[in-house]
């Protein structure tokens, strides 16, 4: 059962890595959404303070949506998903094992890059390390459910602008707990682990429910 | 192990397209579906693969392994070859038999000797992206031997082939039906089977 699994998770994250792939474009919008900010809000150090760790979760949230919308549909124009419905491994698996690969390959780098993007937003060190636990943990939620409006949109071409409608509704709690969370975490008046641990408990729901919805809506558009 | 197809119906966008069809076939036989376009060739292959809903009817492969679905002991091959282009022949190859073929089988080939077969071993570290048509054909060619199914189900397989190609796939076709397996091709051009049994779909179904 291994086998096959995490042979495609290494094919999943060449295809990302190489050129053309989606690995390197999140970073970049990432990257350019928050460096903007500072332009178009002003230099004012407290604002950016205050303010920083919901741009970067906006961005994020963004560069996620931004990277997920070929994530089956590539599949269906050169016939590999007709192959996974005829494959012993689960679509429910392949699913997930797809959207493992794309995290570690778009969602990782956004990890990576927070806390660099982060001092230009004037954020401290509580704030910085608030933001990274929170992407880390928040972000596989991002994916997972994205993927249900990627199998979802997976027959319509140019879907993404479809995708990102179908799914920004349902990714609002992910960002709300997460920005709640990396905001306590440089002090304020909520605990740090009351909104960390309900973030924590929307990405496991995602991960148990996510993969059936996708692989349900693949198999009632392959049909 | 034989192919017994019962009464199937399949519709397409609310049109029937294929009503009540019946054969069967055994081990070592080829079937080579004719008519003309748009009749329901493509249709009738993605009905035995399972990736379109039955109306009505059956499909089976009497005397196969109990615990294994149909969809799971076929081949499909149509008009996209489920490769990507930015990977290499090779690693697409080493994909789709470890990811098609759950337990090893003696009659699986290794990814080498698959190119070799259709005469790709010299390019098999280049991007798929890169290669031609008729070559990206062979390599979704070679994935059928990867990974041992045995039931291929070929909608066109001969499409953008050269004639040298063609003949070795005929070989290989053999191959696969003297090893007891068995073939249904949807195409307008002679395979270069002899024995193979004929269905023309338009007039007698």
């Amino acid at each position: 059962m291994t086998s096959p699994l995490s042979a495609l998770f290494l094919r999943e994250w060449r295809v990302a890595r190489r050129l053309g792939g989606s690995g390197a474009m999140g970073v970049v919008f990432f990257l350019t959404l928050v460096a903007i900010v500072p332009f178009a809000v002003g230099p004012d150090p407290n604002l950016l303070a205050r303010i920083g760790p919901a741009m970067l979760w906006i961005a994020a949230l963004l560069a996620t949506l931004l990277c997920l919308d070929r994530l089956f549909q590539a599949d269906a124009e050169d016939g590999s998903l007709d192959l996974f419905h005829l494959a012993e491994t689960p679509l429910e698996l392949a699913v997930l094992v797809k959207c493992a690969a794309h995290w570690a390959a778009t969602g990782l780098p956004l990890i990576l890059a927070a806390p660099f993007l982060g001092l230009m937003l004037q954020q401290e060190r509580m704030a910085l390390l608030g933001v990274v636990a929170t992407l880390l943990v928040g972000t596989p939620a991002l994916t997972l459910i994205g993927a249900i409006g990627a199998a979802a949109t997976v027959t319509v071409r140019r879907g993404g602008l479809l995708m990102a409608l179908l799914v920004l509704p349902l990714t609002i709690p992910v960002l709300i707990f997460g920005v709640s969370a990396a905001e306590a975490a440089s002090g304020g008046t909520v605990p740090f682990y009351a909104p960390f641990a309900i973030l924590c408990a929307i990405t496991l729901a995602a991960l148990a429910l996510c993969p059936f919805a996708a692989a349900a809506a693949l198999r009632y558009l392959g049909e | 192990m034989r192919l017994c197809v019962d009464d199937l119906c399949v519709t397409r966008g609310g049109r029937l397209v294929i009503d009540r069809l019946s054969f069967s076939l055994s081990a070592g036989q080829a079937l080579v579906v004719t008519g003309p376009n748009g009749v329901g060739k493509s249709t009738l292959l993605r009905a035995l693969a399972g990736l379109l809903p039955r109306e009505g009817g059956s499909v089976a492969l009497a005397s196969g392994p109990p615990d294994v679905e149909l969809p799971q002991q076929a081949h499909y091959l149509a008009h996209s070859d489920g490769m990507k282009s930015p990977l290499t022949v090779e690693e697409n190859l080493d994909f789709w038999s470890r990811y098609l073929a759950q337990k090893p089988d003696p009659r699986s080939r290794t990814v080498d000797g698959a190119l070799a077969i259709v005469g790709l071993g010299h390019i098999a570290a280049a991007p798929v992206g890169v290669l031609s048509a008729g070559q990206k054909r062979r390599a979704a060619l070679a994935r059928l031997l990867v990974a041992f199914r045995p039931l291929w189900l070929l909608d066109e397989p001969l499409t953008t082939l050269d004639r040298t190609s063609r003949e070795k796939f005929a070989v290989a076709m053999r191959e696969h039906c003297a090893r007891g397996g068995l073939i249904v091709a949807a195409t307008h051009e002679p395979l270069g089977l002899d024995e193979a049994k004929e269905l023309a779909l338009g007039s007698a179904a």
